[in-house]
């Protein structure tokens, strides 16, 4: 102890001056843009005047005090500055209470004992935070004190400030570390009350080991003895009277009325609470319901603390067993404790944070998830602005709890119980706007489950809000199903991977349901977009949304592994297909390339026996595919759309319907020079090339509509046409499976 | 089952708010006292909270957790659990000038559904009643949120429960004079609040129950439905107003009342646990 008092150079004061300065500095910057600041704050213009003026000359009053401009020991009679500066700290403080950067000035300057006992102690009275109490000050304060440059009513005064701010001060870490220098303290006759209601607010069952022996058992050292011996009973022997008194002093002196007032007056001010703490603890707006819990929950209060106190067991309390969760930061930490980690007392909270995630991913504990799951669904179920009538005006609130969802469901890769219930219920008073990205995430997150009745709870409220809502509706609900179906399908197959080897057996009746659950999905997509076609005139941009699904729908087989494939209904087939856009068109191509791909392999492999899984996929769905391929051969390449196309909702017309039209070059309409959505490549083609007469123009043409970006005309073309000579254009035909 | 005085006299004739608990994890009924001790420390801390606590001063809340072995349906049921906050008098430290300001219990009758499916670190008691100043609850409630991850929710009655609770209660046998069965209607979409009061004699009123209710000790939604409406169409035959119409907010009938925002007063002893078994169903429904 003695030691780390001599260590104390001079010159350590000093440097604290520097360090205040180059926080007051930024201190400024922050107080000048604060008045601008305050426009938002619906304050009123006398308040904001008010404010500026009381920040511009609380100022000048730091810069004074931390610049170490005042003499030694001046006389506050004589020195007119500081008679100034001190009145205006005081009234500030009286008036607002003092930011958190006006603390480390005033301490330092306040136990530096430059000044006399009567400034320091008026300092001391004026220190009454507008908010929180920045730990740093705290320290440097503490090694002022160790230092003894200021008489001992400055000592008791300062720590009766800290026990009565103790609760403000944002961390307590640096300070703990401190516990030493306090326990010295002790000694002092004068602080001896005090330091022990500091110690007793610091101590922690590591600190038990300074124990030492007292004489004389006054109430304060007793106070602090009987939490010693209920953190470490084995070192306490002595016994304690059972019947607790009154310990401490009482501490607060002149602060605690003018903090609360202070936060009384903030309070009014400002029409939304502010945070008065900063730490996990978020303050609770008096307005709301307390049982309604849409913040998370703050994570923390080790259950084994609870115990201890519990004096059921002391072995119990193991705290330095335990890693706590506040402490978790980095991957490798989570890895290194992840046998010593305990759950936060509150499930909820592991939803901000992602290692805690993760380690509940790996946790076969049920409770974990009843937990978490209990309290989410209350939660969705209370606070659903559009299912609760008085819950109108915390949309704001609730859409970024729903987004806090969809990233945790995000991150785990999996749907959450009580987000797919909360959706079954809440979908069909949902009016499509309200938290819309959110809740068409959540959407996709639904768990792929065979037995369910999606039907009735999903899809039924979602197609009547899809008919009737906008265009851009539309698209966001497709992108969302787009999803739904890739969750489900990279979750079957992870889950197909890890059981195969236990479960044959239960597999394949299961195996089936699921495939019909994304069957079904498929079919309703491909229903709806029949529908929304129709409503929206083939608009360029719900093809795009719809060609996005089905280009997952047509890879199912290769990419997935799951016997099934499903051709768009004829009405998406042909809206497409005749359409005037190129890019689509082109995707689209692409899209038939894959479902000829898919459709390929799974002839191949009906024929090794080496396949497990023995299926196929029916004739019908051969017949379908052929028929489509037959009308896009004929609209893109021979030409004979009207004629060759089969396809019941096909485009065949007779010749004569077709003269009736009076259009004249009807057999030529549709190839892949006069395609509507091709016939702007055509003409720039032909701007851009010289006419050469030879066949080989039919070539060129092709090669410049591949060199125009278009891959997915090329795939097409290059695997559903056979064409029987390169030099000739006209004998080409269409490969049929 | 039977309930001793004791219990009763703390139930009977007093509004409780009723809440929904979900399971709440790691309770021990071997605690309770372990319990009290810092659910008066949390309590003290929340009055002054942003300020240092005095530690050791005399609490002027005292907080009492005990148990109501007999306050239960069946076997599988959690016993009740009673929590009383009461103010210790400034003027003597006499521990009879005690005055009780605030009490609440945790309860499950038949609630077999909700704790099926929990493995033992939870306790089901889903329903929870207060009774006294809400900031109170607040703090309570918030205690045990935070200690058992549970979670409270009010628990409105619908009006198709109340019209349940008419239904079931006109049918009890009552010893001495029953006061009135009295329904209270709320008028929807008015500019100012309306209410219809709807008083029937507690005779009358079980002598319509018993035309309509087919065999004793089983009721019907069918049931319900019709004697409500027989007392509808009587109410319109007098007075013009459809009753189907409005909303069904209050139901006080010699048994038992309760209001639609979820409160509830028991009034004949030999019912309480009959009248907490729906309250349970109620609960979980709104749990699950």
């Amino acid at each position: 102890m003695l030691r780390k008092k001599n260590s104390k150079t001079p010159k350590e004061p000093f440097q604290h001056h520097q360090k205040s300065q180059s926080d007051l500095s930024v201190w400024l910057k922050v107080g000048r843009i604060d008045p601008e600041k305050s426009v938002q704050d619906h304050q009123s213009l006398n308040d904001q005047e008010n404010n500026s003026k009381q920040e511009n000359s609380l100022e000048p009053a730091l810069n004074y005090f931390a610049t170490g401009k005042i003499q030694d020991r001046v006389s506050l009679k004589r020195s007119s500055a500081l008679q100034r500066h001190l009145a205006t700290v005081e009234s500030v403080a009286l008036q607002r209470g003092l930011p958190p950067e006006a603390f480390n000035v005033l301490l330092s300057t306040a136990l530096s004992g430059k000044l006399a006992d009567t400034v320091n102690t008026r300092l001391l009275k004026s220190l009454i935070p507008n908010s929180v109490v920045p730990e740093t000050s705290v320290v440097s304060a503490v090694s002022w004190l160790c230092v003894s440059k200021c008489s001992s009513n400055i000592q008791v005064l300062f720590l009766r400030w800290l026990i009565t701010v103790f609760d403000l001060i944002d961390h307590k870490e640096d300070l703990r570390a401190l516990y030493g220098f306090f326990f010295f303290f002790l000694q002092e006759e004068k602080m001896c009350p005090y330091v022990c209601h500091v110690l007793y607010l610091l101590t922690r069952k590591e600190n038990g080991e300074s124990i030492q022996l007292y004489e004389g058992m006054r109430p304060h050292l007793q106070a602090l003895l009987s939490l010693y011996k209920l953190l470490r009973p084995e070192l306490v022997s002595i016994t304690l009277p059972a019947k607790t008194k009154i310990y401490f002093k009482n501490a607060e002196g002149p602060w605690k009325a003018a903090i609360r007032t202070i936060r009384q007056r903030k309070l009014e001010n400002s029409p939304v609470p502010q945070p008065l703490f900063l730490g996990t603890a978020r303050p609770r707006s008096r307005k709301r319901k307390w049982n309604a819990q849409l913040m998370i929950p703050a994570s923390s209060t080790n259950r084994s603390h609870l115990e201890g106190v519990m004096g059921k067991n002391t072995d119990l309390y193991s705290t330095d067993e335990y890693f706590p969760v506040e402490l978790l930061q980095t991957f490798p930490q989570l890895l290194q404790n992840i046998h010593h980690l305990e759950f936060p007392s509150r499930m909820g909270s592991v939803l901000t944070n992602p290692l805690l995630l993760h380690y509940m991913n790996c946790t076969k504990d049920e409770s974990v998830y009843l937990r978490l799951y209990y309290w989410l669904g209350q939660t969705l179920q209370e606070e659903c602005t559009w299912c609760v009538v008085e819950n109108g005006q915390n949309e704001e609130e609730f859409r970024d709890f729903l987004e806090i969802l969809c990233r945790a469901q995000c991150f785990l890769h999996e749907g959450l119980v009580p987000c797919e219930e909360f959706l079954y219920r809440s979908l069909p008073l949902w009016d499509g706007l309200c938290c819309r990205s959110q809740i068409l995430r959540l959407v996709s997150w639904i768990p792929l489950n065979s037995s369910f009745e999606m039907k009735s709870y999903l899809y039924d409220p979602l197609a009547q809000l899809f008919f009737t809502s906008s265009l851009y509706f539309k698209c966001s609900v497709l992108e969302s199903l787009k999803r739904l179906l890739q969750n489900w399908l990279n979750w079957q197959m992870v889950h197909l991977d890890s059981a195969t080897d236990s479960q044959t057996h239960s597999l394949n009746t299961t195996f089936s349901g699921l495939v019909n659950t994304v069957a079904e999905l498929i079919h309703f997509v491909g229903m709806i977009s029949t529908v929304a076609l129709r409503l929206e005139s083939n608009h360029t941009f719900l093809l795009y949304f719809i060609l996005e699904f089905y280009e997952t729908v047509c890879d199912i087989y290769l990419k997935y592994n799951m016997p099934l494939l499903i051709m768009p209904p004829a009405g998406v087939f042909y809206p497409v297909l005749l359409g005037m856009d190129p890019v689509n068109l082109n995707q689209f191509c692409y899209i038939m390339y894959r479902y000829r791909a898919n459709l390929v392999a799974a002839k191949e492999n009906e024929h090794s026996e080496k396949e497990i899984q023995q299926f196929r996929f029916s004739s019908e769905t051969y017949k379908e595919y052929n028929q489509y391929i037959t009308a896009m051969v004929g609209c893109l390449w021979t030409s004979n759309a009207f004629q060759k196309d089969t396809h019941p909702q096909g485009l065949q017309m007779d010749d004569e319907l077709l003269n009736k039209t009076g259009v004249k070059e009807f057999k030529t309409s549709f190839n892949i020079v006069y395609h509507p959505a091709m016939i702007g490549y055509a003409v720039q083609f032909l701007q851009q090339v010289i006419v050469d007469a030879s066949g080989k123009k039919w070539n060129w043409y092709l090669e410049y509509l591949y060199a125009k970006g278009l891959e997915g005309l090329k795939v097409f073309i290059e695997s559903s046409i056979s064409r029987v000579s390169q030099a000739s254009h006209s004998k080409a035909g269409n490969t049929k499976m | 089952r039977n309930l001793d005085s004791e219990t009763t006299a703390l139930l009977l004739r007093k509004q409780w708010a009723l809440y929904s608990v979900t399971p709440l994890y790691k309770f021990s009924s071997a605690h309770l006292k372990a319990y009290a001790k810092l659910l008066s420390a949390y309590i003290a801390a929340e009055k002054q909270k942003g300020l240092a606590v005095e530690v050791g001063v005399e609490l002027d809340i005292k907080v009492a957790i005990s148990s109501l072995p007999d306050l239960k349906g069946s076997d599988q049921d959690e016993a009740a659990i009673l929590v009383q906050l009461s103010l210790r008098s400034q003027a003597s430290q006499k521990k009879s000038e005690q005055k009780l300001v605030w009490s609440g219990w945790f309860c499950s009758v038949c609630g077999d559904d909700l704790s099926k499916n929990v493995s033992a670190d939870f306790t089901c008691l889903p329903v929870f009643l207060a009774n006294g100043a809400e900031s109170y609850t607040s703090i309570v409630g918030s205690w045990f949120q935070e200690i058992f991850d549970c979670c409270f929710h009010r628990l409105a009655i619908s009006p198709l429960s109340l019209s349940w609770m008419a239904a079931m209660w006109t049918g009890c046998k009552v010893e001495e004079n029953a006061s009135a069965m009295e329904l209270v209607f709320s008028v929807p979409n008015l500019p100012q609040s309306l209410d219809i009061s709807y008083a029937i004699h507690p005779e009358d009123a079980k002598a319509l129950w018993n035309t309509v209710q087919k065999t004793p000790g089983e009721i019907t939604q069918e049931e319900v439905d019709v004697f409500m409406d027989c007392l509808y169409s009587h109410f319109h035959r007098h007075f013009k107003i459809h009753l189907s119409a409005t909303k069904l907010v209050k139901v006080s009938a010699a048994v038992a009342s309760a209001h639609c925002d979820g409160i509830i007063k028991f009034l004949q002893s030999q019912y309480i646990i009959e009248v907490l078994m729906l309250l349970t169903e109620l609960a979980i429904s709104q749990i699950q």
